[in-house]
């Protein structure tokens, strides 16, 4: 086996894995109403393509990508689209956004689905497959993959083609149980990667607490040159950047990307939409999901998205007593949910129902007595402890100098921390007001612009009237011709300037 | 005695020809401090400042003419930006130019407009489009709140309408914790 490159810092947490991972995947039930968001993905929202009474087929198209960075949205069933409208959706705000509400005719009609030979197609051909078939990275990013299927414009070929199976947060399961069961469609999709990105090597790194995950995807992987990687169980060995290090030993440049460094990474459940959409002809309509924490029979549910999460818990067995908070994610990085009525998206890998076993206790929060455990423990090599005077005092600008934006916000420091500070909440809120900052800078800047152009249009508009007088009194040019025969006075261009009434 | 005059005044005469030199190589057109205090500014243009738009109230407080409370749009925050650049103390917005308001955008109600164009010529940023009795609209996107159209308007029909959250603007807030100190 190749040696392993650890990361600094890291957690041993506990892991909950065996509570939803025994038993197979099942599939959900179809529900009678499906509310899909028409942006599941990092970019721009998708465009909606129905209408209110629309009649819709599964897997038709009802949102189209706007933009490179977008993503296709479709139909999960059949039946009559009954809003295009605002409606919650699982984000920490509990905000609502566009969404497309479809009431099922329970017939789930499939549209003429068309499996394509890859090997024939042109890449970008390919790519636009995988894009109109709204794949995109479903380890909880939703980055279009299309785009990540790129290399137009790199010069140096890819080095290595990562599939990311470590699944590193506790409670969640849903990559496990599909590498067991479906280990041959990941690697075919896989195939379909490897074939548009020609890289040296395919690594698939694997967290080693899942042995039967392990045997299924090497056993998949024999006859060819992909190599199945076991890493060490420690928190957060999923992370793209922490992997990328881990297997390849490569470090992945502060304000850059793992492709930097001729690493490409792909979850293995989005290896398997892949797989689906060409071999199948399926467009991402459904995702596996993990429920557990404090329902009745926790599992592995394949749901279509836009299934209410109240719907999974009630296939699960329903809520046990205490459940204090619904988590979307793990406990490290997932958000509480405002509402259970909130519908699967893309990026919903786990459902956790978490009581007060689940959650940490809430402890007092006591000052910084500068221990250094945060810093211990940090996968980005950052000083958690110097980020956080800087957010504290808002301080956005040293925040940012002492590599703000290298944390990926993973929660080691604050599970750590002696003093219970809750410290990514400090950084998150950082990074949001920077970001903000910058947009304000940015819209400040347009407004400069077309405030100076407006002067400019004034002060044109102005000597061009001025001109046009001149122009328009020959009479008095003509009685005292002698005046100023020198000036010769500029012919008024018609129509410039009069874009705006004024 | 001498050779020390001799030598001092050598070489004053040299840095004085150096520095007369470098004044008109390195001559700095406008005044720096304007530029860099305008970028500080909202640009909203909206002139409660008591002057004609953000870069004249740069001009005048580059001018130690103005001070530098006197813009409601940049609020505390923007005062305290201010301060900062100048090496100032921060002191609270001056009532006489306006109160710190949550940032709005007209909206014009479309079935009221008369097609005046009377918006249009106020706008700071051009950003309302229509044409002489034809209906008038903002541009959200280019409003920068600055409510100089409301006042031209002769039938009332443009409303400030502040943002409404959405999840695209939303933030997470200052962690609500409550340091207790060590017993």
């Amino acid at each position: 086996m190749s040696a392993l490159f650890p990361f600094h810092g890291g957690l041993k947490t506990v892991r909950h894995k065996t509570e939803s991972n025994q038993t197979p995947i099942q599939a959900g039930i179809l529900p009678p109403r499906l509310t899909v968001p028409l942006r599941q993905h990092i970019g721009a929202i998708a465009k909606p393509l129905v209408q209110p009474g629309d009649r819709v087929l599964k897997g038709q198209m009802i949102g189209q990508p706007d933009g490179y960075i977008s993503a296709a949205i479709h139909a999960p069933t059949s039946g009559v689209v009954s809003a295009v409208d605002q409606q919650p959706v699982p984000h920490p705000s509990g905000l609502s956004d566009l969404c497309v509400t479809i009431e099922s005719d329970g017939e789930d009609r499939w549209i003429d689905r068309e499996p394509v030979d890859y090997h024939r197609l042109h890449p970008s051909e390919l790519r636009q497959t995988i894009r109109n078939a709204g794949v995109v990275g479903l380890g909880g990013a939703g980055f279009p993959s299309a785009v990540k299927l790129n290399l137009a414009g790199r010069s140096e070929p890819l080095a290595t083609l990562m599939l990311n199976g470590a699944e590193c947060e506790p409670w969640i399961t849903c990559d496990d149980r599909l590498m067991r069961e479906r280990a041959a469609e990941i690697v075919a999709g896989l195939q379909i990667m490897a074939h548009l990105l020609g890289p040296a090597e395919v690594l698939i790194g694997i967290e080693d607490d899942k042995p039967e995950a392990i045997a299924a995807m090497t056993a998949a992987c024999a006859g060819t040159s992909y190599e199945v990687r076991p890493v060490p169980t420690r928190y957060p060995s999923g992370s793209v950047k922490q992997l990328v290090k881990l297997l390849t030993g490569r470090e992945t440049p502060v304000d850059g990307l793992p492709v930097d460094v001729g690493v490409q990474c792909f979850n293995v459940a989005t290896a398997y939409t892949v797989y689906r959409a060409i071999h199948c002809g399926e467009p991402v309509i459904s995702r596996v999901v993990t429920v557990t924490g404090q329902v009745h029979r926790p599992g592995n549910l394949e749901v279509l998205i836009g299934t209410p999460f109240a719907e999974l818990i009630k296939q699960c067995g329903g809520y046990r007593d205490g459940v204090e908070r619904l988590i979307m994610g793990g406990p490290m990085m997932g958000f509480a949910l405002h509402s259970d009525e909130a519908p699967v998206t893309k990026a919903a890998n786990c459902l956790l129902a978490a009581g007060p076993a689940e959650l940490a206790a809430e402890l007092p929060v006591l000052p910084c007595i500068r221990c250094g455990a945060c810093m211990d423990v940090c996968p980005a090599n950052l000083l958690p402890q110097q980020l956080y005077w800087h957010a504290r005092a808002k301080e956005f600008d040293q925040a940012r100098d002492c590599h703000l934006f290298s944390c990926i916000e993973c929660g080691c420091c604050s599970h750590v921390c002696p003093s219970h500070i809750p410290l990514v909440q400090y950084y998150r809120y950082a990074k949001n007001e920077i970001w903000a900052q910058e947009k304000e800078k940015q819209r400040a800047e347009q407004a400069r612009q077309r405030h100076q152009a407006r002067m400019e249009r004034l002060e044109r508009e102005k000597q061009e009237r001025e001109a046009k007088l001149r122009q328009k009194a020959p009479v008095r040019t003509e009685v005292v011709p002698h005046l100023d025969p020198l000036i010769s006075v500029p012919s008024p261009t018609k129509g410039e300037g009069s874009g705006q009434v004024g | 005695m001498i050779v020390a005059v001799i030598a001092l005044g050598l070489l004053a005469g040299a840095s004085g020809l150096l520095l007369g030199f470098a004044a008109i190589r390195f001559k700095v057109e406008g005044d720096p401090m304007v530029e860099q205090i305008d970028a500080v500014l909202p640009q909203t243009q909206c002139g409660q400042c008591g002057y004609a738009g953000c870069r004249p109230y740069a001009e005048a407080i580059a001018a130690g003419e103005a001070d530098i409370n006197r813009c409601p749009p940049g609020g505390q925050n923007g005062i305290a930006a201010l301060a900062e650049l100048l090496g100032r103390d921060p002191k609270p917005l001056d009532p006489e130019s306006g109160i710190e308001k949550p940032k709005m955008a007209a909206v014009i109600d479309e079935q009221s407009c008369i097609g005046c164009t009377l918006c249009i010529q106020a706008c700071p940023v051009d950003a309302i489009v229509g044409a002489a009795k034809h209906m008038h609209t903002v541009i959200a996107r280019e409003c920068t709140g600055c409510e100089l159209c409301l006042a031209p308007c002769p039938v009332d029909c443009i409303h400030m309408i502040p943002f409404a959250p959405s999840i695209t603007t939303w933030k997470w807030t200052y962690p609500a914790v409550e340091v207790k100190a060590a017993a």
